[in-house]
């Protein structure tokens, strides 16, 4: 489950950047005039993004008078879905997949390691405060299971060990690269392709 | 096995790159044109005698989906809307072609919004495919560039513009109207039906929603012809499709195949055969986590398509295969998704809020050997409570599983949940005791 509890200390003030307003101004001109709530699911994320992470009740506010909406559907969004962080996240915030096509293939050792090298609990900030790790449901990466998502980053085909490796690289400051850790390209079976051979080797 | 020239995603396992200049070497964007000129009539028409039919789950003939928006734009505009919000468990196909193939579903775009007099065109993504949908941007920005849409798109005098909407999170979007609420910055709760989207959704204006894998398969089901695609497969189950096969395998991949190719086939052949040799599973989930399982006894000659696997009370579904062996435990495998689907529950209808929560929990203390025999038999009862008392499928979604796993292995659960409440043995737990039928000097 994720936490979607209201942090205690909030904010007094929130307000865009310049970067964030011209994201905000572009991606309601995206949808007809008068129908510019639409936006708000992307206004939450831009807010996210300028707001290290997580969303606090001003910048809800904010957005509510800048789309000319209630504030309580604003609110009502932001507790609906599940990637709004209401509480602080790490700067590396790891979130492992769970559902059961990773575990079948080993998704709960993962989070063994997680709880032994970030914290113990989940959505617990790791001792230098940089990681936060939480288990989610599916991310839509099955075959490369076991996985998990850093920030925007898939990291696939994982298994205890590497995930060591990769918390390990992050607590010195680099950021591992993403993608599959088997050694294979994307989805492709490991060394037993038989299928658009030809474009292969072209 | 499918010759590879039969495999409309020909970048499945990106080969060979995917801007705009290695897309047209895969023929896309190719006689687009052509095909728009030839008009609204011929394109429907020819999906419809492709008897493709819609890839995101539920298997409706797309031809038939498109000839339902009204023919003519009356006060209100059209809108298509590209479902992208990939969150089955099991399914990741999706994903490869937002990622790998974004000029086939741009293309497929145009031309369903052609078809369906759209002007503009909104793709639901996931928030989670967030560099996915940056790669699908990349290639909408490229097709602007190139007049491919936009004002006069490819000079045939139709406008279209595509835009992204990311997700958030929310499994429930997928359904088509939750999305719908979605997209209109609501929660994701989805509506009743009738009246259907097709003449009342975004923004009340008629709306035609597509999955990725369908729209992206339509330029080239029209530039080979309707005859090519019906020779795939068989009568009403034609085409190929991408299997996602994943879980207990060797070499767990996405594949495109012909439809109604034998399950075994996949799994030996493709995937590498399951862990331990085929004699070692236990169960297969054919199509994502909302499909019924199937024993090994059905899987040996179990072929993948539409109408053979409800033959066999399941669904092709998404033809996300999730295959289980038998080193695992199946029925903490089906108490893991009942966690999902009650994680994933968008809370409107009871049956499901609650229902999905009691069908966790009771599967999970079957899992730990804790359950009385009765209780099996409380739990498909409770299935049944839920199926076809929702808004939404997501009942269907969240029981078919639960009823699979009794239908199948009733047996396995009943052995491992011994549980005796009789008063007599039990008497030290009080709320499992029936008070009155306790001796005298015990009550």
């Amino acid at each position: 489950m994720s936490i979607k509890r209201i942090h205690k200390e909030q904010p007094e003030t929130f307000k865009f950047n310049d970067k964030s307003m011209e994201a905000a101004n572009k991606i309601v001109s995206n949808y007809p005039d008068g129908k510019q709530q639409s936006a708000v699911m992307a206004l939450l994320y831009i807010a996210q993004r300028q707001n290290d992470n997580w969303i606090p009740l001003q910048a809800m506010k904010y957005i509510a008078k800048f789309l000319d909406m209630p504030y309580i559907k604003v609110y009502e969004v932001a507790t609906f879905y599940s990637m709004y962080n209401l509480s602080p996240v790490g700067k590396y915030f790891f979130q492992v997949c769970t559902t059961t096509p990773c575990m079948l293939r080993g998704a709960y050792d993962l989070v063994k390691v997680c709880k032994n090298k970030i914290s113990e609990k989940e959505n617990e900030l790791s001792k230098d405060g940089k990681i936060s790790w939480m288990e989610v449901e599916c991310l839509g990466a099955c075959v490369n299971a076991p996985m998990m998502q850093v920030n925007e980053d898939y990291y696939e085909d994982l298994n205890d060990k590497k995930l060591e490796e990769i918390i390990e690289t992050i607590y010195q400051n680099k950021i591992p690269k993403p993608g599959s850790y088997s050694g294979r390209i994307n989805a492709e079976p490991v060394n037993n392709r038989k299928t658009l051979l030809g474009n292969k080797n072209a | 096995m499918l010759k590879d020239e039969d495999r409309i995603f020909q970048n499945l396992y990106n080969d060979s790159g995917t801007n705009i200049e290695s897309a047209k070497l895969r023929n896309d964007w190719n006689g687009t044109k052509e095909i728009l000129e030839k008009g609204r009539e011929w394109i429907i028409n020819e999906v419809k005698s492709s008897e493709l039919r819609g890839r995101g789950g539920a298997g409706f003939p797309t031809g038939l989906k498109w000839s339902f928006a009204p023919k003519e734009v009356g006060s209100r505009p059209h809108y298509l809307v590209i479902n992208a919000d990939e969150s089955e468990p099991g399914t990741c196909k999706d994903r490869d072609i937002l990622r790998f193939e974004p000029h086939k579903l741009v293309e497929g775009c145009l031309i369903a919004s052609y078809a369906v007099n759209a002007h503009k065109c909104y793709i639901y993504i996931r928030g989670e495919y967030f560099n996915e949908g940056q790669k699908l941007q990349t290639a909408i920005d490229e097709a602007y560039k190139n007049n491919l849409i936009g004002k006069n798109a490819l000079n045939s005098g139709w406008d279209l513009d595509i835009y992204i909407h990311y997700g958030a999170g929310a499994y429930i979007c997928g359904e088509e109207t939750a999305l719908l609420e979605s997209l209109e910055g609501k929660k994701g709760q989805p509506r009743l039906k009738p009246p259907f989207p097709a003449l009342i959704g975004l923004y009340g204006c008629p709306t035609i929603i597509n999955n990725v894998e369908t729209v992206a398969a339509v330029p080239t089901i029209l530039k080979r012809g309707a005859k090519w695609f019906s020779s795939l497969g068989r009568p009403k189950n034609t085409g190929t499709k991408i299997y996602c096969i994943s879980g207990n395998v060797n070499n767990p991949c996405n594949v495109e195949e012909e439809m109604g190719v034998p399950l075994k086939e996949l799994i030996e052949t493709h995937a590498g055969g399951v862990v331990g040799g085929w004699d070692n599973l236990k169960a297969v989930i054919p199509g994502g986590s909302s499909m019924p399982m199937l024993p090994k006894e059905i899987c040996d000659n179990m072929k993948m398509d539409f109408d053979a696997c409800v033959e066999n009370k399941t669904g092709l579904g998404t033809a996300g295969i999730v295959v289980i062996n038998n080193d695992q435990d199946i029925i903490k495998c089906m108490a893991r998704i009942a966690r999902f689907y009650k994680h994933e529950s968008c809370g409107q209808c009871t049956p499901c809020r609650e229902g999905s929560g009691w069908m966790w929990r009771m599967l999970e203390r079957m899992a730990a050997g804790e359950a009385t025999p009765d209780e099996v038999d409380m739990l498909f009862d409770v299935t049944k409570q839920i199926e076809g008392h929702t808004i939404c499928a997501f009942g269907e979604g969240s029981s078919w599983p639960v009823q699979g796993l009794i239908r199948h292995f009733k047996d396995e659960i009943l052995q491992r949940n011994k549980f005796d409440p009789v008063v007599k043995k039990q008497k030290n737990i009080p709320y499992l005791v029936d008070q009155h039928l306790l001796e005298k000097e015990n009550a």
